[in-house]
């Protein structure tokens, strides 16, 4: 199995990856408390984006909605925390199969009825939408006034019940980041990989084939949303607070999916770079714009917007391919 | 509850979703011809609205009259957009024109911050109060103008692509790409006023809706998922289905926010879609996909 996850790859890319991943394992040593905030942000877009990637990258059905998952499972771990008492590392698991169980309903729902392309995609941002409203409404978690965790003083790192500083933050997500590359690695070498491949490409013709179509993008629809209901606990628990008109809302889908559209859609390297260009150029437009005393707002989300035109109109399949093929690293990263 | 307000509220419904009909009867034109989805239809909107806004606030002029010139410059935008940026991604994947148009939305959106900030604006023209008795029932002047308006624009726009040659044209691209380029048609130019069309609809929409609703930049995501919604329940690229959908939506919000809560009224129209992407995908009025 292991050998599975290095056949191939090139030594040189082993290299790259393994100083990229020390830098990053030092990293909190280095740098300050605002740097660090900002690379748990990478981490946490970088994380989202595989998930996402899983869906769109690997099996080729555009999702618009993976706001849903992320605020379902953050409102699953929360309430337990609040109400139960039930810390997070026993409330992700409930947390994952509600999100698998919303995933698996809509794509039930989806491929059952043969909607696919844009009518796909639209249905999620519904099944989204429908949700944000429903959670406004909903009491229990009382509604649209916001859910807060009890936020304690960062004195004493808890990570069995995720309270505590940054830092213990930052190297969970870290982890968690590693195991999903590892883990998507795995997938996209096996046969449900070649399988998500041909059904990317050739639906009709893997069908032909022998493959159920329907089955794969239904396990590609539940790991997704699996893999997002992760973050979406992690949000919960970093940030303190849920507000259904954030976390659900047709914006944040956008925002979690740019990363790995930027950085090159079906490579596993490309969710990361997505990240780390986006959350790094958003940072340092806003740092620039503050320096120069233009305290607008909007202006940094209309640098944002020209940024991303800019990228769809000249490197159409991301950065990450140009880049890998200029390093003279294999396809599969 | 009085029979008379269901009713009351029930025809305001109807009326202002004839206006949200034709905001979606430009989203329609455009995806039923040149096949992309555009995510920035909200935005447009709300650029036409603070047209509207900057025109009656600096001249006074009726949003009503300064409807005309503003479908005219939403239309050179359209057309513009459609032959510089959205021309080359005709045969991109989905999810690169889905990027493309998404970074024009953030841009209108931001840009509108930028220049108005975030409050509410508004309209007051001096009948904006006065109401036309209908029988029993007591409807807002203003709703009953530019629901009558809107019904003028799309009649014009159904007779535009019936009657007329370039009309014709465009609809031979919708129904055949292939067959249209071999006949000698232009296809991209067709495309651009086609975008340009579809914008002018929404330029007119966002005009009036000034009379009906305050104005924020934040509205223009709010309007692009409205215009989905009503555009899917009709049937994507069906003109008169962008009608219906939009009297559907309007109703169905005026009638959620009578026996629920107003702000629950979003729930209802896209649980209404929900049903029809998964019982009749066409839409209402749509043909077999």
């Amino acid at each position: 199995m292991i050998s599975r996850l290095v056949d191939g790859v090139p030594r040189r890319a082993l290299i790259l990856l393994g100083l990229f991943l020390a830098l990053l394992l030092v990293a909190p040593l280095l740098v300050d408390g605002y740097i660090l905030s900002i690379l748990i942000l990478v981490l946490y877009f970088a994380y989202t984006g595989q998930a996402w990637n899983v869906m769109m990258g690997f099996a080729g059905q555009l999702s618009l909605g993976h706001s849903l998952y992320v605020g379902v499972a953050a409102y699953t771990a929360a309430a337990l925390y609040v109400h139960f008492g039930i810390g997070p590392w026993a409330g992700v698991w409930l947390a994952i199969l509600i999100s698998v169980a919303c995933g698996l309903f809509i794509g039930f729902l989806a491929f059952r009825f043969g909607i696919s392309g844009v009518y796909f995609a639209l249905l999620t941002i519904a099944f989204a939408e429908f949700t944000r409203v429903g959670f406004d409404h909903f009491d229990w978690v009382n509604g649209s006034g916001g859910f807060f965790l009890p936020v304690t003083q960062y004195s004493v790192n808890d990570p069995l019940n995720l309270r505590g500083a940054p830092v213990m933050f930052y190297y969970i997500l870290l982890a968690i980041t590693v195991l999903a590359f590892l883990f998507c690695r795995w997938l996209l070498t096996g046969r449900i990989g070649y399988y998500w491949l041909a059904i990317r490409e050739e639906p009709e013709a893997a069908q032909t084939l022998g493959i159920n179509v329907f089955r794969y993008k239904m396990i590609a629809v539940a790991i997704s949303a699996g893999m997002t209901a992760l973050s979406g606990v992690f949000f919960a628990f970093y940030y303190n607070n849920l507000f259904p008109e954030q976390i659900f809302s047709m914006s944040r889908s956008i925002e979690l999916i740019l990363g790995p559209i930027i950085g090159g859609i079906g490579s596993l390297f490309g969710p990361i770079l997505g990240a780390v260009v986006l959350t790094v150029l958003a940072e340092s437009v806003t740092e620039i714009m503050h320096a120069l005393g233009y305290d607008i707002p909007g202006i940094k989300q209309v640098f944002y917007g020209l940024c991303l035109l800019v990228v769809i109109i000249y490197l159409p399949n991301g950065i990450w391919p140009p880049l890998r093929k200029r390093l003279g690293l294999g396809d599969h990263s | 509850m009085p029979i008379e307000l269901v009713f009351t509220v029930a025809v305001q419904g109807i009326l202002t979703g004839l206006v949200y009909g034709l905001m979606a009867l430009g989203l329609s034109v455009i995806f039923g011809v040149v096949r992309v989805v555009n995510f920035a239809h909200g935005e447009m909107m709300t650029i036409a609205s603070y047209a509207a806004i900057v025109a009656f606030g600096a001249w006074n002029i009726d949003p009503l009259v300064a409807m005309v010139p503003i479908a005219v410059i939403l239309f050179a935008v359209g057309y513009m957009l459609q032959a510089v940026l959205i021309n080359p991604f005709i045969n991109r994947p989905e999810h690169s024109q889905f990027i493309l148009l998404a970074a024009v939305a953030i841009i209108m959106v931001n840009g509108l911050l930028m220049i108005f900030g975030p409050d509410a604006r508004n309209v007051l023209v001096d009948y904006a109060l006065d109401s036309i008795e209908i029988g029993p029932l007591l409807v807002d002047k203003v709703r009953v103008i530019t629901a009558a308006l809107a019904l003028l624009i799309a009649a014009g726009l159904f007779a535009f692509f019936k009657l007329t040659r370039t009309g014709r044209a465009i609809r031979a691209c919708a129904d055949n790409y292939l067959g249209a380029l071999v006949v000698g048609l232009n296809v991209k130019k067709l495309y651009a006023l086609t975008f340009g069309i579809g914008s002018a609809c929404v330029g007119a929409a966002g005009a009036m809706m000034t009379l009906l609703i305050d104005t924020t930049p934040n509205l223009g995501p709010a309007f692009t998922l409205q215009a989905f919604v009503i555009v899917i329940i009709g049937g994507l690229g069906s003109m008169p289905g962008a009608l219906l959908g939009g009297v559907l939506i309007g109703l169905s919000e005026a009638m959620s926010g009578l026996f629920f809560a107003p702000s629950a009224k979003t729930m209802f129209g896209v649980g209404i879609l929900i049903l029809v992407l998964l019982f009749r995908p066409q839409g209402l009025l749509g043909r077999k996909i």
